[in-house]
């Protein structure tokens, strides 16, 4: 029986796709614990299920064997209580609605009051540092304040858990760190347990309490690394033997997953 | 704005193709009024001269050419002859008066809007039935594609004397015929744009355990706004169409239809020609409405037009 105190627990997880080409076995024997609170990376190649195992805590997919707890609930169940915001690869944002209006969008599905609504918008805008942009349509932003933009909308229902499918991805470089930086302080206010599903191993060391090193066909996780790195973490800690060493570790981990094929 | 020049020089080449084509066009008929006025005419009989072309008789009777714009019953009437009788019959003419275009307009344009408005609830409703029921989608759009192979010329007189003959009459027969042809695009528009939000946007949906009803409302139907634009405006004009084509097969005595019909039969080309044009501008003008709410809405949406 899989630890039901745990935020998310998952116990010989396995999901085979069926295909025209025969079935694909995305995610093999996948045993994983995450408490409340942590930061959780999951990196690997393409191919290696860690997308799919976020969708599977979501319940956006449905695994063919094994069992998964979300909050001590199915998956589906957890959906339903709207236990978690989902963050996706692209922001998403409705072109018709303002950001204050995407914001509102799951409000107003959940049937929060109007008042209640513009509460909380101004409140997670000034989590993402976008105050003064709840008018402004999402073309009018850029592709990382859209992002952010993105994250707010699932901050908005105060869901404990925050589940991000490569969501700075498509952003370059500059952008990507001063997000990283924002995001883990946003993670300190608010004590949220977040997945955080990358394939950029900086990003992953510098975020993490917990690295889940994942391979591909079938995937599985390879290796879970407990960061040794202190929960107050500036930029330059990356330069820091503790955070190269654990890089060192997750790359390690990935290149010997890639051998086994 | 910047459209206003290729537009004109296109305009310009057409209107100097129109005015160049009269003369051969009408040299035959010129000849034949120019001989019963004793004016030299060569060759000099009309069996002979029928086995010229227009251009080979133009060339032997240079004399003729401006004849051949004045001519009461021109088999090509130049371009201010129909421009005069658009002036006459939409200007100087009562709009109640029955050689009035403006009158004649109305009369199509209503059936027009009535057919479109049907068209288009009808095709919304399909592309709703469409993307949201297995069996509809697989069978409501090979009829609806089947709908639109069928000559709508052969149709449209069975249509209205069927309707005709339970009792039904005058404009909402037309209507029929308009909405017939143009419940299409707003079918093809709109189950494309109810389809168009991607997975991750349902997936986003699915995350906040949203209900189909709430997806509708909230993702699938404003989606779809760009696609149902670019659709009513292809309706629009395949309504008037339909109107048109509705009033030409059963002797319709009012519209844009019935006034191409009188010119024809009783030898009025002029008559046609500006029913022609104004049916033409109609179709224009309802085109150029639904751009501008196209414009006025998308960019109200924060949309921006393409």
């Amino acid at each position: 029986m899989p630890d039901q105190s745990a935020v998310i627990s998952a116990q010989g997880l396995n999901l085979t796709f069926q295909t025209n080409d025969g079935p694909v076995h995305a995610l093999k024997d996948v045993n994983l614990e995450i408490n409340k609170g942590d930061f959780v990376s999951f990196i690997g190649p393409s191919g290696c299920g860690k997308t799919t195992f976020l969708r599977c805590i979501a319940g956006l997919e449905t695994p063919t064997g094994g069992q998964i707890f979300v909050n001590g609930m199915t998956p589906d169940e957890a959906r339903m209580a709207r236990a978690y915001g989902y963050v996706f690869q692209a922001a998403g944002l409705y072109p018709w609605r303002t950001i204050g209006g995407n914001i509102k969008l799951p409000l107003e599905i959940m049937g929060f009051s109007k008042a209640e609504q513009n509460e909380r918008v101004g409140r997670v805008l000034e989590l993402v540092d976008l105050v003064g942009f709840e008018k402004k349509f999402p073309w009018q932003l850029s592709g990382g304040m859209q992002q952010r933009a993105s994250i707010a909308r699932a901050l908005a229902f105060d869901a404990d858990i925050l589940l991000m499918d490569e969501p700075f991805g498509a952003l370059d470089e500059i952008v990507r760190d001063h997000l990283n930086e924002q995001l883990l302080k946003l993670w300190a206010r608010t004590e949220k347990t977040i997945g955080f599903v990358t394939h950029s191993i900086p990003e992953a060391v510098y975020l993490s309490t917990k690295i889940v090193v994942m391979s591909p066909r079938p995937g599985r996780i390879h290796d879970v690394i407990d960061s040794p790195l202190p929960k107050e973490r500036p930029l330059d800690i990356r330069d820091s033997a503790e955070f190269i060493a654990v890089a060192h570790r997750v790359r390690d981990g990935l290149r010997a997953g890639h051998v086994d094929e | 704005m910047k459209s206003v020049l290729p537009v004109l020089t296109v305009v310009g080449a057409i209107l100097l193709f129109w005015v160049v084509s009269v003369v051969p066009m009408n040299m035959h008929l010129t000849a034949d009024l120019a001989q019963r006025q004793n004016i030299a005419v060569s060759p000099d009989t009309p069996v002979a001269r029928q086995e010229y072309s227009g251009i080979g008789l133009t060339l032997r009777n240079t004399h003729l050419f401006g004849m051949t714009y004045t001519l009461d019953r021109p088999r090509l009437p130049s371009p201010h002859q129909v421009a005069v009788e658009m002036w006459d019959t939409i200007v100087m003419k009562n709009v109640t008066s029955r050689r009035s275009l403006v009158y004649h307009g109305w009369v199509t344009l209503s059936a027009t809007l009535l057919g479109f408005a049907i068209g288009t609830g009808l095709g919304i409703l399909l592309a709703v039935g469409i993307v949201y029921n297995r069996a509809m989608n697989m069978s409501v759009m090979p009829w609806a594609i089947a709908s639109q192979t069928i000559p709508i010329l052969a149709l449209a007189p069975m249509i209205i004397v069927m309707l005709g003959s339970i009792g039904i009459q005058g404009l909402f027969p037309k209507a029929v015929i308009s909405a017939y042809l143009s419940f299409f695009p707003v079918v093809v528009g709109m189950v494309k744009g109810l389809r168009s939000p991607d997975g991750m946007q349902l997936d986003l949906l699915r995350t906040y355990y949203a209900s189909p009803n709430q997806a509708f409302w909230k993702l699938r139907l404003p989606a779809s706004v760009p696609y149902l634009f670019a659709s009513l405006k292809i309706g629009i004009s395949a309504s008037l169409v339909g109107a048109i084509v509705a009033e030409l097969p059963t002797g319709a005595r009012a519209g844009f239809g019935a006034r191409m019909l009188v010119g024809d039969q009783y030898g009025q080309p002029m008559v046609t020609w500006a029913a022609l044009f104004a049916a033409a501008l109609t179709a224009a003008a309802l085109v150029g409405f639904f751009s501008l709410m196209e414009r006025w809405t998308l960019r109200r949406m924060g949309m921006q037009a393409a």
